[in-house]
């Protein structure tokens, strides 16, 4: 396979030599980038890629994962959702608030006993899904655009998360003083590399993500998603059941912010009406820079897990550059900017 | 016919020895082209040959390799579409790019609003849009909305939009791809005074019979060099054919199928509000290819969307083997054994950035289930390759992009995604559009093939030869209602014509 690259290449004139690199380089840009900003954050601090900071790196883009998968779906149908950050809000305050451990004293729910750790996982993925089911839904039925159905529900969802944090005497503080079960189950380390330990959720996470790969590649409700995001017309006339689809698919998405949710909760430990505010967009950049083209229809499962490991490395890394908290936002901005124009350079060059 | 032409020394436009390649394909080879004024020039070639292009490279939206470019002798150079037109050179596209959501003379005097004091003049827009309709005929209201004119209204006002650049080379991509007979006279009574002011048209088209009423001369391409040029009285049907295909083709349709059994659907009083299809009655018999003739808006396509439940019914009934059946979704009519074929291919038929394999199993991926859930890939590789086979797709690989194929192979490759779902019906919406002729003959030749087999074909065709070379029976459409049924054996053109016409 390299040999023939190569016989390839030296078969090539000059002009045509120089396209296929410059195509190549790319193509690739996305890599290149990342390479170039690791080597230059290490040069300036070197403890930039101890295993502490690199550990910390993949926990914190582990936890911010099952959103960005959850949008890229909705990306993927040429849509979007916004809903992601308040729906992670709320997920994580109701989480919270049901594993408070019994003998804290600003308990949110006093005579409530401490349930599994697992019911309550079930319960909060099956109120992300339900927020899902309605995006989809008024998508699907009415035929609206995505963004406006999710700019309507990430309103609704953080309108009742405000009223959920003013039940009993809770008076809209935070939640916190969660039960030991549940701390240890999220955040708690059954393996640790050279003496930081990994917390258990990038495990969860991982297989997840295998999970999802599945999903996406090896099943008919993965190729229809495809095909609706390509052209919804045609998917209809093949026969696709596309509203059923749609519907799916924002419902998967509900159900992964749920999970980042639930893994917030436990790893912030301290909730309020602020949690996951501008998750969403940070999810959507991640997706936009791994390779899930807004026009829909394209995007990998590994684009995104890129996109959300560069995005985190660039916020990390600025942290570690000792940059100021201002200027912080003004950098963002522009490598997305600059991420998403090199992308988007990969289909102009070939028109 | 016109003799001041022979007579002018310098040709209006002369392109010569254009080449052009791309990464791996030399699109031009040493390409001349030679059009004179007063002149309807038709520019011909098997999809591929070169001919877009080659007018690409004319419009400015290529730049070429080599090669020179002469307009009235001197020698041009366009970088973009706006000085070509800026120097009175217009094409108007196949597919028609235009702002749907404004009016018709916003969509003319796009980027050229006439301005007084700065500001934008309305009524100076409309009086100069009237100018030019009524310099052509036409019969359009400036403020109209685009999206409410028809597919033929559209292009005319493409055509006006090149006469108000006072173009004196227009291009015509395929100008009646999706016309009815009425309009396509139309459009020849508009290119007949266009001709008369003395412009040049080139005049890219695949109907034969078109070409050799309208142009005066045709120069035909292959393989990305022009083969020859000559006047078209000259030219004989079967002589341009061979020039194209490069090879003598015989016969322009297979044989038809002779085994023909028992009725397979019966279809009573179609009717639906919104697409004004009234009473609609009409049957299908096993290993039979039924032809559906009408003008643009009889209700044609309409009727075949209907039956696979693409469209909200208001009354009838259909009847599968004498059971009834409802085809209330396409779901539904899949399960029932319908298969349908879009007219408008790149909008509602291929899933452009997907591969081939996508696009073939798409519509039966629940035959490659291994395991119960999972799609297994051999298995839908295996029906890819095996279609791409059956079919002679052209292409590279199973996993390249549908929208880098022909026309014809994207064509086949949805033809393949229907057979794949075995089905019993199938309903063919001009199925040879904008399709080569050589590949032409290669879908007809497998639907007569799929009739053999026992299938029962319902097809919808604009161009009367392709109904009365392939079908058996043929139903023609007016106003929604089917008006009458004829034997392409003993029929002719006008008793067609006639019945196409009756509730117009």
């Amino acid at each position: 396979m390299k040999i023939k690259a190569i016989e390839k290449i030296k078969g090539m004139e000059k002009g045509a030599r120089r396209t296929y690199f410059a195509e190549l380089l790319i193509n690739n840009s996305l890599y290149i980038f990342l390479l170039a900003a690791i080597v230059f954050i290490q040069c300036l601090n070197p403890r930039f890629l101890s295993l502490p900071s690199i550990i910390n790196i993949i926990s914190l883009s582990a936890a911010n994962l099952p959103m960005a998968l959850g949008v890229a779906g909705a990306i993927i149908l040429a849509g979007t959702d916004l809903s992601g950050g308040r729906v992670v809000g709320l997920v994580a305050c109701v989480a919270a608030a049901l594993l408070q451990s019994s003998g804290y004293a600003a308990k949110m729910f006093p005579n409530l006993d401490t349930l599994p750790v697992f019911a309550v996982f079930l319960i909060v993925i099956a109120l992300g899904a339900l927020v899902g089911f309605v995006n989809g839904y008024c998508t699907a039925t009415f035929h609206l655009h995505p963004f406006i159905v999710t700019l309507s529900t990430q309103l609704i969802v953080y309108g009742g998360l405000l009223l959920f944090l003013m039940i009993g005497n809770n008076n809209g503080q935070s939640i916190s003083g969660l039960d030991n079960g549940y701390i240890s189950f999220i955040k708690g380390s059954v393996f640790s590399l050279g003496g930081t330990p990994i917390p258990n959720y990038v495990w969860y996470v991982i297989a997840l993500t295998a999970i999802l790969w599945v999903v996406w590649n090896k099943t008919a409700f993965g190729k229809n998603m495809f095909a609706i995001g390509s052209n919804a017309e045609a998917a209809t006339v093949s026969g696709v059941n596309v509203k059923w689809i749609t519907v799916a698919v924002f419902v998967l998405a509900g159900a992964l912010y749920g999970v980042t949710g639930f893994i917030e909760a436990a790893r912030i430990g301290s909730n309020s009406a602020a949690t996951g505010l501008n998750y969403e967009l940070d999810a959507i950049a991640a997706c936009v820079i791994g390779g899930v083209s807004f026009v829909g229809g394209t995007g990998k499962i590994g684009g995104v897990v890129l996109g959300v490991l560069l995005l985190r490395l660039i916020f990390v890394g600025l942290n570690f550059l000792g940059v100021d908290a201002n200027m912080q936002y003004i950098i963002k901005g522009l490598i997305i900017l600059i991420a998403c124009a090199i992308d988007m350079r990969k289909y102009l060059v070939r028109k | 016919m016109e003799n001041i032409s022979v007579k002018e020394q310098t040709p209006l436009l002369e392109m010569r020895d254009i080449e052009k390649s791309f990464p791996g394909v030399r699109a031009l080879d040493r390409v001349t082209l030679v059009v004179k004024s007063h002149t309807v020039h038709a520019l011909m070639g098997e999809n591929g040959a070169g001919k877009s292009t080659l007018m690409k490279c004319l419009f400015g939206m290529y730049q070429r390799d080599a090669g020179k470019i002469f307009l009235e002798g001197e020698e041009v150079f366009f970088r973009s579409p706006r000085e070509a037109l800026e120097k009175g050179v217009a094409m108007v596209h196949q597919e028609l790019n235009q702002a749907l959501a404004r009016n018709v003379m916003d969509n003319i005097w796009l980027g050229r609003y006439p301005t007084r004091f700065g500001i934008t003049s309305e009524r100076e827009m409309e009086r100069k849009t009237r100018e030019i309709f009524a310099e052509l005929g036409l019969v359009i209201d400036p403020r109209r909305k685009m999206s409410q004119l028809s597919v033929a209204q559209r292009q005319m006002v493409e055509i006006a939009k090149a006469v108000s650049y006072h173009a004196k080379v227009i291009v015509l991509d395929e100008p009646t791809s999706s016309l009815a007979d009425e309009e396509v006279a139309h459009l020849f009574r508009i290119v007949n005074t266009l001709r008369e002011r003395g412009c040049g048209i080139i005049y890219i088209s695949h109907k034969m019979e078109e070409i050799l009423k309208i142009c005066d001369e045709i120069t035909v391409m292959r393989d990305g060099k022009n083969v020859e040029t000559a006047p078209a009285a000259q030219m004989s049907l079967e002589r341009i054919i061979s020039l194209m295909v490069g090879r003598e083709l015989g016969d322009r349709y297979p044989p038809k199928n002779t085994k023909i059994g028992d009725t397979v659907l019966e279809i009573r009083d179609i009717s639906s509000r919104y697409s004004h299809l009234s009473a609609a009655s009409l049957s299908l018999r096993e290993g039979e290819i039924v032809g559906l003739a009408g003008l643009a808006g009889a209700g044609r396509s309409e009727l075949l969307e209907n039956l696979f439940g693409l469209a909200a019914r208001s009354g009838g009934k259909l009847y599968l083997h004498g059971k009834e059946i409802r085809n209330h979704s396409p779901q539904n009519a899949i399960k029932n054994g319908f298969a349908l074929l879009t007219e408008e291919r790149r909008a509602t038929g291929i899933f452009g950035i997907l591969d081939i394999t996508d696009n073939t199993t798409v519509s039966s991926l629940s035959n490659y289930r291994s395991g119960g859930f999972f799609l297994s890939e051999r298995k839908r590789r295996r029906a890819t390759d095996d279609m791409i086979g059956k079919l002679s797709v052209k292409t590279a690989s199973r996993r390249t992009q549908i929208r880098t194929l022909s026309g014809g192979n994207q064509q086949k490759v949805i033809l393949g995604r229907w057979l794949l779902t075995g089905p019993e019906i199938l309903l063919l919406d001009e199925p040879t559009r904008g399709i080569d002729v050589g590949a032409k003959y290669e879908i007809y030749q497998l639907m007569q093939k799929l009739a053999e087999s026992g299938k029962a074909i319902l097809m919808v065709s604009s161009e009367l030869p392709e109904l009365l070379g392939v079908c058996h029976r043929i139903y023609v459409m007016s106003g929604g209602e089917i008006t009458g049924e004829v034997d392409p054996a003993t029929t002719t053109q006008e008793e067609i014509m006639h019945l196409a016409t009756k509730n117009v």
